[in-house]
């Protein structure tokens, strides 16, 4: 079986982000956490999803998923992004 | 022309012969790394063989624990890469070295600090 | 009572409408005539309208967030000048990254911005046009403010005062320089897939991952924020090298063969330019991170891997010299940090062999090659260095004509021997470190017989000061050059050991630190 590579974000570790990767970790089984100074990446095999419903529980406000911008470092996979979704992906 | 653009680019190469004061020659000494690269020197056509060899190479390599101990009877040398023997009583010029000639030397047996090739 | 619901548009369509929308179709010129370089390179576009923004971000978005980016790194910034930060360092041995990134990196930010600032000019498609002047504008903001990152340092430090002059003189930048050059001079099509796909997607983690983790684990906090600042652009910029290569590909199958040509000839360039984070990380960083092999492994074997197999659907092969990258892995760092020991008195950073506990890292992060090769090297420079004969080399190196690179690199299968590789072309010899950099001058010989190469430019006499007097009895050509580089001897070269760096971090910390 031919394991599905790995799709990664990479964000800023402060207290902004921190809401962020919960999110992401609880939407994302299969999620590696990585955590490296001044900086967490998260590892999921083959598709990652920022979701901003789930942000918006941790975070106790309205978010705007372009606020990841701000403390976004580095990411791979091909982008689909909406307004309630920010997708990472290798697959098709 | 091999190189795409938009109109022709066509012109003498930056470092043709005629600019620099002397041929430039590139000469390596085979397995002694330390000194990182093969270096580069203008080397008149005139300059016999046997003369750079006792007097340029001391400088470029002496600081070498290796080159004290070189035997210059049986040192190997390359031309691109091709063995030839140089005749040391010959010029530059006559022993077929050009502009961006680079030749090496090799020192049987001495393979640098420990035999690290450096 | 009925109520009226404003529906808000989705973000495909806001974007859309404020991008794309506002394009039209020109009555009274020709496209060919509005966009006259899109042709020559042989790349053909039937439906611009086809490509695929990947970040949907509208001006608002985008001045609203990149505000808010500079808000936070310049109070950022003016904290740690304001807190002496630079004490905070590990040794000052790790300012010298420093020097080599606003000499080297900077410039290239400019000259990044200038080339996005074409594009954003010169391509069709309303699409890549405002995604490549936001990114003209992420690129002179990176410049600003790593210029600004780092004048904190040259306030206390040396060698960073004149980065752009030096920049376009000194013999080992030349590398960099001519990188960038070479995209800039190519048409839209090759400087997007070399800049954004090759450079910013395929290699920019092994460029910005060392220096950043690099500051923040030796206590620069404001060269990692700066970093962390421009890495959240960076995803913009990555993405859009990712999609414009899926566009071009996905417009006509014609394409592929130029593309892959491309993918090849700008993956050894962006490498050989790597060079000098490779000898950064193992050598440079008082701590280290992680070493050049591992970041390797990681960020080209794994991710890079990950890439290529995902655009094989399109007939893209794994570049040509990455087999070659992936078995120098072991040796580079090490080889490339001995020429900048052998030519440590021209470079305006300092240089020293690595301690004894440097070495412990080095062999158990180089298992199977620092012992056997590298470890004597060190030890013999250090006992020379002890007994009064630091070791300098007087004699300037032969540079290959592509990379412009010492040709210190070596053969793939064997790596105690330098590698030669030669064309002969229109009567003269042209010389390079190895079969990839040959293929890139073969494919273009009239552009790259133009290398300004620096060693050959001094022998040319073309790098003196405008007042050097050949007839004085004490000229020597070397200090000379050293002078048109604006570099003062003994202040910003040699060893780290005797340094004024040294001496002054040593002192202030100990200021900083007792009464």
């Amino acid at each position: 079986m031919t394991q599905v590579p790995n799709v990664f974000i990479a964000l800023q570790r402060n207290e902004e982000t921190r809401p962020i990767v919960d999110a992401i970790l609880a939407d994302n089984p299969g999620a590696l956490h990585d955590e490296q100074p001044a900086m967490v990446k998260i590892n999921v095999p083959g598709r990652l999803v920022v979701r901003r419903s789930t942000i918006e529980q941790e975070i106790g406000r309205e978010f705007d998923l372009q606020e990841l911008h701000v403390n976004l470092i580095t990411l791979t996979g091909h982008i689909d992004e909406s307004d309630d979704e920010f997708v990472l992906s290798w697959v098709h | 022309m091999a190189v795409v653009s938009i109109a022709p680019y066509d012109f003498p190469p930056k470092d043709s012969v005629d600019k620099f004061p002397a041929p430039l020659l590139y000469v390596g000494w085979e397995d002694h790394k330390m000194f990182c690269a093969p270096l580069c020197v203008p080397m008149p056509p005139t300059t016999v063989f046997g003369d750079f060899v006792k007097g340029a190479l001391p400088d470029m390599y002496g600081a070498h624990p290796d080159f004290a101990k070189i035997a210059w009877d049986k040192v190997e040398w390359f031309n691109s890469g091709k063995p030839f023997t140089p005749d040391l009583r010959k010029t530059m010029a006559e022993n077929g070295m050009g502009h961006k000639s680079v030749i090496r030397f090799r020192t049987p047996g001495l393979t640098g600090l420990a035999g690290s090739c450096f | 009572m009925d109520m009226k619901v404003n529906k808000k548009l989705g973000l495909k369509d806001r974007y859309n409408r404020m991008t794309r929308d506002l394009n039209w179709t020109p009555s009274y010129q020709s496209l060919k005539d509005i966009y006259p370089y899109l042709e020559y390179e042989g790349i053909k576009i039937h439906d611009w309208d086809k490509f695929e923004d990947p970040f949907r971000m509208t001006m608002d978005a985008y001045w609203k967030y990149q505000g808010e980016k500079e808000r936070k790194l310049y109070a950022i910034l003016d904290a740690f000048a304001q807190n002496n930060g630079h004490l905070g360092v590990t040794d000052a041995r790790y300012i010298n990254t420093l020097k080599l990134f606003l000499t080297g990196v900077s410039p290239l930010e400019y000259m990044s911005h200038k080339g996005f600032a074409i594009l954003g000019r010169q391509f069709q498609g309303a699409g890549p046009r405002v995604a490549c002047q936001m990114q003209s504008l992420d690129e002179i903001r990176h410049a600003q403010t790593q210029i600004h990152a780092m004048s904190n340092y040259n306030k206390y430090y040396n060698g960073f005062q004149d980065w752009q002059h030096m920049h376009h003189r000194v013999w080992y930048l030349s590398v960099p320089k001519s990188f960038f050059e070479d995209a800039v001079t190519s048409g839209p099509f090759e400087y997007i897939l070399s800049i954004s796909f090759a450079f910013e997607y395929v290699l920019t983690n092994l460029l910005f991952v060392p220096f950043i983790s690099g500051a923040a684990y030796n206590g620069d906090m404001g060269a990692m924020a700066f970093g962390f600042s421009a890495q959240s652009d960076e995803s913009r910029h990555m993405t859009l090298g990712l999609e414009v290569i899926k566009f071009v590909l996905e417009q006509d199958p014609d394409n592929l063969p130029i593309v892959q040509k491309w993918i090849d000839k700008w993956f050894w360039r962006g490498y050989r330019v790597l060079t000098l984070v490779a000898m950064m990380m193992d050598y440079m960083l008082p701590k280290r991170v992680m070493s050049w092999k591992e970041a390797w492994e990681i960020y080209a074997e794994e991710n890079g891997g990950a890439l290529f197999r995902d655009l094989a659907r399109y007939g893209v092969k794994v570049p040509l010299g990455w087999e070659q990258a992936c078995k120098e892995k072991d040796h580079l760092s090490h080889m490339a940090w001995n020429v900048f020991y052998n030519y440590g008195a021209a470079a305006p950073f300092h240089t020293w062999a690595p301690s004894e506990e440097d070495m412990k890292w080095l062999s158990a992060k180089y298992p199977d090659s620092f012992d056997k090769y590298y470890r004597p090297l060190w030890e013999h420079y250090a006992k020379e260095q002890k007994e009064g004969r630091r070791f300098y080399n007087k004699t300037l190196p032969m540079l290959c004509q592509t990379c412009q690179i010492p040709m210190f690199f070596t053969e793939p299968d064997d790596h105690t021997k330098i590698a030669y590789r030669e064309s002969d072309w229109r009567g003269n010899k042209f010389h390079f470190c190895s079969d990839g950099c040959k293929h890139i001058f073969d494919n273009e010989p009239e552009k790259f017989a133009q290398s300004w190469l620096p060693v050959h430019q001094i022998y040319q006499g073309n790098c003196f000061p405008e007042d050097v007097d050949p007839s004085k009895p004490d000229f020597d050509p070397l200090m000379e050059v050293l002078r048109y580089y604006k570099m003062e001897f003994g202040r910003d070269n040699l060893d780290y050991a005797d340094s004024q760096d040294k001496k002054n971090f040593e002192a202030w910390r100990a200021q900083a630190t007792t009464n």
